[in-house]
């Protein structure tokens, strides 16, 4: 973790792309949307997070409260961003820049959230209103009132970009291509010629873009069979436990409401644990909510109901409950949406949740490729059911790391080990990183291997051989006289030698 | 038929597989014929002279001698869709089992299955296509015959690796290893850039008959690839054959 308590640059960087970004590293260049190396190159001393949802999550909830306490009925679009209806309330503090000032009140009131090296106080929030979420959205970064009525001229000059601000979504790029610069350009398009030249997730921007979104395209009020519940027996106190178990709920909601010809765009969970706390909240998305979107929704609201908040509840859930609040009709080309998972994707995910189960959480895992030289670094294994995002990308050029054949079995971690040479001396690497004798024997345990071939030494430091490096390790391969091939490490400091992995 | 009820008795003993293997069995009793409906998963064309089926479904095939080669049989596979996974292994690295081909995605990896073992690998082999493990140092007979049985009752492959497996049909093993591109001199150079083995597989039945072949485990670039017989140098001393070979490589 960089040290980040002198308010140096920082960014939040997720595939490659920066999220966020520090006041300071603003100052420098950084902008939302630039590639890490970018934003590297503008701002060398940058320090570089991945993003934590389950933290963001965690940090909102305090806002989200006090939110609650000036008007019910919240519903967060994700950690950092969440809408009221303003009406109700304007009626009790008379107007909308008195609700105003008693949201920003409520939140400047609430716990400020130090989170340490996040460099995140939640104590500010922007507050805006219009007549649509997504202008309302757009007038909270600039911390204005569109008057009703005013949204899509308030809009219309707006990039298209603002649509989607990740920066890597086809559509903009398409519209970009089409001439199509602004909002205004792009709502000014016959609706249905958007729908049926760019599917229903155009046509929901297209409403946007417009300021129409305020009201769904049918919102029906979907059947009460709809509702998913999952018992749980006995009460689970973990976050991912949870989320993991509801994995299969979430799939039975969506493919029911899909069954109904149905999409939801808006869903109520109701957490309740063995002692009766309940937690409701409504979440909202921008288009239509997959499996693994309610499955993140669960989790974000465990995360900061469980840990987030003042007052944690004092027992495990027992009980989730999963509402459909707003639905849309399905389209058909949304069944991509959700990864189009066949029969025996459902099947291998149902046994490995059984294996999951009968074993323990963190008993099964996927493997990854991420980034690093160590072929060790190279391989993470991250719990089933979670996504495996890696840290560092593995594209990334890194010097040192070794070109293929990967060894394929991994010693984690390295094991201890003796390289010999034909005087029966540790074989070492000078500053030069020169072999003055040559490897002969490897003692593996009680095993006495005659060395046939070597290769290296490999710095495993690109800094090696600059003075001021202070871990120099190298890499060599050796065979021994069995043909079985090994990577071994060594390091000058303690003149040590060890086994990181077996060509087997 | 003495057998058989040696076998119904030792289901008895065990309840939670009774039910799906004591329909197996008397199935297997009445129609012994046709057990593998389902078409075989595919081997890499490397492996096609060792297992000219692939690996039939429902089959027990046992890998002993290197963790390169069971990465290559679960490869092809994979790659076209099948679920796979590996119980009790060390740490195998992502990167060797991505270039044998196989979809990390779809591979689920139990380090530590501790005594649950076989209800795990039970529980694994409803639905999972390739289920590779390494046995506890003790395997109880039963164990044994209830795996294989589970493997072919859900058309799952079982992929004992290492000790003998009673009830595989077929026994594959790497024998002779040969690494190329790395230095035999004082200088340390080169670095490993393939391997030539020797993988024999033996079964019964129809299998009966051993097969050998020759192959590049792993090819250069990672992966497993036939030795194509007709660039082989020849049959000299391997320092020979690793310095030529790096230099047409390099």
């Amino acid at each position: 973790m960089p040290d980040l308590s002198d308010q140096g640059p920082v960014a939040v960087v997720t595939a490659n792309r920066v999220v966020a970004c520090s006041h300071a590293a603003r100052t420098s260049g950084v902008r939302r949307g630039l590639r890490r190396r970018e934003a590297q190159a503008r701002c060398p001393e940058l320090a570089v997070l991945p993003r934590n949802e389950a933290a963001e999550a965690r940090l909102f909830e305090p806002i989200v409260l006090a939110l609650e306490s000036i008007a019910p009925g919240v519903e967060v679009t994700r950690p950092g961003l969440a809408a009221i209806g303003v009406r109700g309330p304007t009626r009790y503090f008379g107007s909308e820049t008195g609700v105003l000032h008693a949201l920003s009140r409520a939140v400047g009131a609430a716990p400020a959230n130090e989170a340490p090296g996040a460099g995140i106080t939640t104590s500010t929030a922007l507050i805006g209103v219009a007549d649509g979420s997504f202008a309302a959205e757009q007038a909270a970064r600039q911390g204005v009132i569109v008057a009703a009525g005013e949204s899509p001229p308030f809009l219309a000059d707006l990039p298209v970009s603002t649509l989607d601000p990740s920066g890597d979504s086809p559509l903009i790029d398409l519209l970009r291509r089409l001439g199509l610069r602004t909002l205004g350009a792009f709502a000014a398009l016959p609706a249905g010629e958007v729908h049926t030249r760019f599917g229903p997730d155009g046509a929901w921007a297209h409403r946007q873009a417009g300021g129409h979104d305020d009201r769904p395209l049918a919102a029906r009020r979907p059947p009460a069979e709809l509702v998913a519940t999952l018992d749980l027996e006995p009460p689970v106190d973990r976050v991912d436990t949870v989320a993991f178990s509801a994995r299969a709920m979430a799939e039975q909601f969506i493919g029911d409401l899909a069954g109904h010809g149905l999409a939801c765009a808006c869903l109520e969970l109701q957490v309740l644990t063995e002692n009766g706390e309940e937690t409701v909240r409504r979440w909202r998305h921008a288009g239509v909510l997959s499996t693994v979107d309610v499955v993140d929704r669960i989790r974000w609201q465990l995360e900061g109901w469980l840990r987030g908040g003042e007052h944690p509840p004092s027992g495990g859930v027992t009980r989730l409950r999963l509402l459909p609040v707003e639905t849309v009709p399905l389209g058909v080309h949304q069944q991509a949406l959700w990864g189009g998972s066949g029969a025996d994707d459902e099947r291998a995910h149902r046994a490995l949740a059984r294996v999951q189960t009968l074993l323990g959480h963190g008993s099964v895992l996927t493997p990854m490729i991420d980034g690093g030289r160590d072929p060790l670094q190279r391989t993470r294994l991250v719990p089933w059911g979670d996504a495996p995002v890696p840290e560092h990308s593995p594209e990334h050029p890194w010097p040192g790391h070794l070109p293929a054949p990967a060894p394929s079995v991994l010693i984690d971690p390295p094991r201890p080990v003796q390289v010999l040479d034909a005087t029966g001396r540790t074989v070492t690497v000078d500053e030069r990183g020169v072999v003055p004798s040559p490897p002969t024997t490897f003692v593996l345990g009680r095993e006495s291997l005659p060395v046939t071939s070597w290769a290296g030494p490999w710095p495993v430091d690109e800094r090696w051989w600059t003075p001021d490096a202070t871990v120099k390790v190298a890499r060599f391969q050796l065979v021994d006289v069995q043909g079985r091939a090994y990577l071994v490490t060594y390091a000058t400091a303690s003149q040590r030698w060890a086994l990181t992995a077996t060509y087997d | 038929m003495t057998a058989e009820v040696d076998y119904l008795e030792q289901l008895f003993e065990h309840r939670e597989v009774l039910d799906l293997a004591l329909r197996e069995t008397l199935t297997g009793v009445a129609d012994r014929g046709r057990r593998h409906g389902a078409p075989p998963l595919p081997v890499s064309s490397a492996l096609a002279p060792l297992l000219p089926e692939g690996l039939r479904r429902g089959s027990t095939v046992n890998v002993a001698g290197s963790v390169s080669l069971l990465l290559a049989l679960l490869g092809t596979s994979s790659a076209e869709g099948a679920w796979c996974a590996l119980v009790g292994f060390p740490l195998v690295s992502a990167e060797a089992a991505d270039e044998y081909g196989i979809e990390l995605s779809r591979l689920a990896v139990v380090p530590a299955p501790g005594p649950g073992w076989a209800t795990a690998i039970g529980a694994l082999l409803d639905a999972v296509d390739v289920v590779a493990t390494r046995p506890p140092a003790h395997v109880v007979p039963g164990d044994v015959r209830r795996l294989t049985a589970r493997a072919r009752s859900h058309d799952s492959v079982l992929v004992p690796f290492g000790a003998d497996w009673p009830g595989a049909e077929v026994r594959l093993r790497v024998r002779e290893g040969q690494w190329e591109g790395i230095d035999v001199g004082e200088d340390g150079d080169g670095r490993l850039r393939r391997r030539r083995v020797v993988v024999t597989a033996e079964g019964r039945g129809r299998a009966a008959q051993p097969r050998t072949a020759r192959l590049w485990l792993p090819a250069a670039g990672g992966g497993i690839d036939s030795i194509d017989e007709g660039t082989v140098i020849d049959e000299g001393t391997a320092a020979d054959e690793g310095t030529v070979i790096a230099l047409r490589a390099g």
